[in-house]
């Protein structure tokens, strides 16, 4: 699916999880000026893996233990803000409380 | 004679033992393991600081909230062995099960956060999460003569995701009938990206904010606490200076859950967010804080899914397969201060909506809207809780949420749902 086409919600995050495809992952982070590597993958996948479970975008730390990256490497890894740009490139929901 | 375990007697295991009692046979022994012998009834910690709320009557003994008939084990759990059905004591002691239940909550960990438990713990930084915490802060905002007060929620997931928001709303109310606001800096420091993260609720209710002059710094995930300079510091580096921290560090499940397979990263039990048991083991459910679930770990939550655990488990027994009942539902009111309050009530799918509440025999109270009835409302549940909650007795509200009174229309507005 061509970025153009693509549903998002009003702050830009994925609508539908399935859209999803690692093609689109690198597009979208190379709008955001990032270059995905092997760790930017671990990552990215595992907070995929986490939301897919239990249902929501998880938080850094639980990313960070499943992914046995140190928070610091993900800060390093995702600059500006790495819990929305890891959910908007992983095309899932942005962090939400229940307000 | 056969027995459901459970385990933890906070909220949700007591509501949930008090249940089963009544409704199983007598060949079927309810017990239940918490070591502490006092029962919290922890929203009242929201209040306490402020002088609003007293120890006494915040405080039971547990023993008094638990029905007749009930197994009360007063021990730590340390361990639970799936495979032979067991669930290991302190000291050795062991307990086997037909239907387990882990009920033992969520704890806060200031021990994870470097410098949080430095010189500062409990001088100028504060948690009110625990009844320690809150009685220490109730003296340091005593002692509090202006400065900065910041509020910051460590991370996510934290219990009642709305008290550090209320707590924000309160310590405005407070300072301002000390005479002391216009001498202080209010600070809400969140991971999230608004103190409001939803879009009718950011739209609506912003105002609150401003109106009190609370300022957020967003995105901001605490990597440290310095006790020294008085600064948190985030992982990127950002600073944000105090005069007085009300902290709320991350929380993690009961400790017999970190390391085991039962527990996820964060100690979490992962669960089946409609049947509420455990995932991948046989005949253990779990309810309250301690699951994984996106559902507000919240003590309404807690109620509700008691009321529909209770009937799968008894299904269960009967042979029937389990029904997927549970939607998320959560009931919360929400204090804003200066003797006002609002009422939120959502699901999984639903975000909280403005319109009208009804529950037969009070009336309809407004929905994400501040008024004085829902702040009457909010101090009333305290005698709920005792009286309806713990002993599982039903109350008016459904425990799944009902889309009576609440206007769609204002989500489709603004394309969310
Ligand atoms: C400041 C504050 C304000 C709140 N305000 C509200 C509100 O307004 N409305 C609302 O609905 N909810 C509110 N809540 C949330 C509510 O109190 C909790 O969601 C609710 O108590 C959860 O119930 P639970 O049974 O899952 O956990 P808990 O009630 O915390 O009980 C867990 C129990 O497990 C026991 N336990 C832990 N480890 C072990 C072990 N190893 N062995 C044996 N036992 C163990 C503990 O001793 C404890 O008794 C608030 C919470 C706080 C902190």
């Amino acid at each position: 699916m061509s970025l153009e086409a693509l549903q998002t919600d009003a702050e830009g995050y994925l609508a539908n999880r399935d859209d999803w495809s690692e093609e689109l992952a690198q597009e979208l982070a190379s709008q955001m000026g990032i270059q995905l590597g092997d760790e930017h993958w671990k990552v990215l996948k595992t907070a995929r893996t986490i939301e897919g479970e239990s249902g929501s975008s998880p938080g850094l730390r639980k990313i960070s233990k499943r992914s046995e990256t140190p928070i610091k490497s993900i800060y390093k890894l995702f600059p500006d803000g790495p819990a929305k740009l890891i959910a908007k490139i992983a095309g899932i929901p942005k962090p939400k409380s229940c307000l | 004679m056969k027995t459901i375990v459970i385990l933890g007697a906070g909220t949700a295991g007591t509501a949930i033992a008090n249940k089963l009692r009544r409704r199983l046979p007598k060949d079927w022994d309810v017990a239940i393991v918490d070591p502490s012998g006092t029962h919290l009834y922890q929203p009242g910690l929201l209040f306490l600081p402020f002088g609003n709320e007293t120890e006494e009557r915040i405080l039971r003994e547990r023993g008094s909230t638990l029905g007749k008939g009930i197994t009360w084990h007063q021990k730590t759990v340390k361990a639970i062995d799936t495979n032979r059905r067991l669930v290991e004591l302190e000291k050795g002691d062991e307990l086997s099960y037909d239907f387990l239940i882990i009920a033992s909550g969520t704890e806060v960990r200031p021990e994870m956060i470097d410098g949080m438990l430095g010189e500062g713990w409990r001088k100028n930084v504060f948690d009110f999460y625990t009844l320690d915490g809150a009685k220490a802060l109730r003296e340091g905002l005593a002692n509090f003569e202006g400065g900065r007060l910041v509020i910051n929620i460590v991370e996510m997931p934290i219990k009642c995701p709305v008290a550090p928001l209320e707590f924000a709303f309160l310590t405005d109310d407070y300072l301002t009938k000390r005479g002391i606001r216009d001498k202080t800096e209010l600070v809400y420091a969140t991971p999230l990206d608004g103190a409001f993260t939803k879009p009718l609720a950011s739209k609506t209710l912003g105002y609150l904010l401003e109106d009190k002059g609370i300022q957020v710094e967003t995105e901001f995930m605490t990597g440290e606490v310095d006790s020294e300079k008085n600064v948190i510091r985030s992982y990127d580096e950002r600073e944000v200076p105090y005069d007085l921290l009300v902290t709320i560090p991350p929380h993690m499940g009961a400790g017999f859950l970190e390391d085991s397979d039962l527990g996820d990263e964060l100690a979490f039990v992962p669960t089946d967010p409609h049947t509420l048991a455990a995932k991948n083991v046989e005949r253990v459910f779990c309810i309250g804080d301690a699951t994984d679930l996106p559902s507000s770990k919240a003590g309404s939550v807690a109620h509700f899914q008691a009321d529909l655990m209770a009937e799968n488990i008894l299904g269960a027994i009967d042979g029937k397969e389990l029904e997927p009942s549970f939607d998320g539902h959560s009931n919360c009111f929400v204090e804003t201060g200066h003797g006002k309050a609002m009422l939120i009530d959502f699901n999984y799918e639903t975000e909280p909506l403005p319109g009208q509440f009804p529950i037969p025999g009070i009336g309809p109270l407004p929905l994400l809207k501040e008024c004085r009835r829902n702040h009457w409302a909010k101090l009333m549940f305290r005698h709920v809780y005792w009286h309806a909650l713990l002993p599982a007795r039903p109350i008016p509200i459904s425990p799944t949420m009902s889309l009576a009174g609440k206007q769609l229309s204002a989500a489709a507005e603004l394309g969310g749902a």
